[in-house]
């Protein structure tokens, strides 16, 4: 956006943002690219998309809503909302905690922090959740001092917020950590003289900074948490019937493997809600940047 | 009122920001701390405002031991070079934070940032987003967010140093006025001599983590206290081995006993002023700053054989 200049023409300070070529016309190779991406979008992304939803309501809409509506289904879309929702909570909440050290802070073993934080999107979901499984399991680190107190961590609910924890903390991170280096602590240095203690500062200046970009990183994580499958896989322990641990995409899996019907339906249903969470992060991020 | 910092030592690391540095500064004054980047002036500034903590020494605002107290409860007000100013809040909402954290009743909040808004000339933009204003327009609203909960002293850390030259001269000039309105003992840091000279009553020259010399500007410029400081505060050449000042020196154009010779190497105009590059006869090259209608009265010309002495 360019900048409003009111009573000093061409005095202002610089722009905030470089201006945006406009006005220039789609070449040959603009349009090569364009393609290219289209057919990209389409055969990895709409053909898929379009196969899964045709699967799911071929069988009629009796079956779809059966499939959809059963105890296991039910259950696991419960199961998942509720992991879903308090792991991205403690996302969050880890997320500004883990971005404000990272970029507030100068201390030693920073930057190995900061790797270790973005671990997650390079390392795999199962070998995350093998790694619980060993710290917090039966014969774990933990496992054994958890049990005796009465907390049951893996092949339970506690665990799988953790795996799932896991897997999202780096989408709110990597949205905060821009955005806080970005603003610098001028802002925050400014409040403090004003009279604001260190909370009011936070409440008052840090988090409305931060909060396009959270909104956005909370919604990602929130659409990674419900579509997580390898971690929870193996820390869930994919207990069916009573006790149930699935989560939808281990259901799916489950119906898949068992060559069971009704895994399209819920594979829509996870479809729908990871696109109305995506149109909403677009959403928030066109707000943001017209802001 | 009156600031004293006495023996103030900061450290980063291995890098010595300010050095046993001492200063009184008087109370309803305008000081400019003046030095090169990196010389301590905007670290001394913001031990004053307690920004940073000094590894030893002590701070006194109107007497009462400041070193320990946390910024938030110096009551000093401080402006940024880059404005600082809180993106998501409205240049009211920006004004009416330090009244807003002092939980002061709304009518009053009102009232006051209404007032301050028209001092520093924004009142018709109370409603926009900082990001709406020109660069000068943001630091004026951030000279009104300091002053709004009456500070004890005024802190400002190089605040024009991001604007252009035509701003800055037209926002040096208004803060001046400013200050003879508002009272309020200020503390200014600065790079740029001429902001310095023009704006201050008291200039201090900060330069290696140390005070050059402290005086009011004319004392600074006349009778600088060692060499840096005449170098920082104005142009200078050398004559005779000595640093003078280019414009006190005095061009003849006949012999005299007192004045040694030279030859004009070259002129230039600048403006108003005219450049004379001058070769003296032991070889050393100096240069003379007259005005156009002086060099015209002595018609100077490349080439052409003088004599120089330095006045006063």
């Amino acid at each position: 956006m360019a900048e409003v200049v009111l009573d000093e023409p061409a005095t202002g300070a610089p722009p905030a943002s470089p201006p945006v070529p406009q006005g220039e016309r789609a070449t040959r190779g603009r349009r090569t690219v364009r393609w290219v991406a289209l057919a990209y979008v389409a055969v990895l992304v709409l053909v898929p998309l379009g196969v899964i939803t045709w699967r799911a309501f071929e069988p009629g809409l009796a079956a779809f809503w059966d499939a959809i509506s059963s105890e296991q289904a039910v259950t696991a879309f419960r199961l998942t909302l509720e992991v879903a929702l308090v792991s991205v909570l403690l996302g969050t909440l880890f997320g500004v905690g883990l971005g404000l050290l990272l970029v507030r802070f100068r201390f030693p073993g920073r930057r190995l922090l900061g790797v270790l934080a973005d671990l997650p999107i390079a390392v795999s979901p199962i070998v995350a959740g093998l790694a619980l499984v060993l710290v917090y399991g039966r014969n774990g680190w933990f496992g054994p001092a958890l049990e005796s107190a009465g907390i049951q961590v893996v092949y339970a609910v506690p665990g799988m917020i953790l795996a799932t924890t896991f897997v999202s903390l780096p989408l709110v991170l990597r949205e905060v950590v821009p955005v806080l280096e970005e603003a610098g602590t001028d802002p925050e240095q400014a409040a403090r003289v004003l009279g604001a203690g260190s909370w009011t500062t936070f409440r008052r200046i840090t988090l409305p900074t931060l909060r396009p970009a959270l909104t956005y990183g909370v919604v990602l994580a929130l659409a990674r948490a419900v579509g997580e499958f390898g971690a929870v896989a193996v820390v869930s322990g994919n207990v069916s019937g009573s006790g149930q641990t699935q989560t939808v995409t281990l259901v799916i899996a489950e119906r898949i493997t068992q060559l069971e019907p009704g895994a399209f339906p819920l594979a829509f249903v996870l479809i729908l809600v990871t696109v109305a969470a995506l149109l909403v992060a677009a959403r928030l991020r066109r707000k943001d940047v017209s802001a | 009122m009156s600031i004293q910092a006495q023996g103030v030592t900061k450290r980063f690391g291995p890098f010595v920001a300010l050095d046993d540095v001492s200063l009184d500064v008087r109370p309803g004054g305008l000081t400019a701390l003046l030095g090169p980047s990196g010389g301590g002036k905007s670290t001394l500034l913001r031990v004053i405002g307690g920004l940073e903590t000094p590894d030893s020494g002590e701070v006194r605002i109107d007497g009462r031991d400041m070193t320990r107290v946390p910024a938030h409860e110096r009551g000093v007000g401080f402006v940024f070079q880059h404005y600082a100013a809180f993106e998501h809040l409205s240049v009211f909402r920006n004004v009416a934070f330090g009244l807003e954290i002092r939980k002061r009743p709304k009518d009053e909040i009102r009232r006051k940032v209404g007032e301050l808004l028209e001092l520093v000339h924004l009142e018709a933009f109370a409603d926009r987003r900082p990001a709406q204003l020109s660069g000068g327009q943001r630091q004026r609203m951030a000279l009104a967010r300091a002053l709004a909960a009456e500070p004890s002293v005024l802190l400002l850390d190089e605040p024009f140093g991001a604007l252009d030259t035509k701003v800055r001269r037209e926002l040096r000039a208004w803060l001046r006025r400013l200050h003879d309105e508002v009272q309020v003992t200020t503390v200014v840091v600065t790079h740029d001599q001429e902001e310095a000279l023009e704006v201050a009553d008291e200039v201090v020259v900060v330069n290696h983590g140390r005070v050059e010399q402290v005086g009011p500007p004319d004392e600074l410029y006349d009778k600088p206290a060692n060499d840096f400081v005449m170098e920082f505060l104005g142009p200078v050449t050398t004559l005779g081995g000595r640093l003078v000042r280019p414009h006190d020196v005095e061009i003849l154009t006949e012999r005299s006993a007192s004045a040694l010779p030279a030859r004009v190497a070259r002129l230039q105009r600048v403006g108003f002023d005219v450049r004379a590059d001058v070769t003296t006869s032991e070889g050393e090259a100096a240069w003379v700053q007259l005005t156009r209608a002086h060099a015209d009265a002595l018609a100077l010309a490349e080439g052409a054989d003088v004599w120089l002495r330095t006045r006063g």
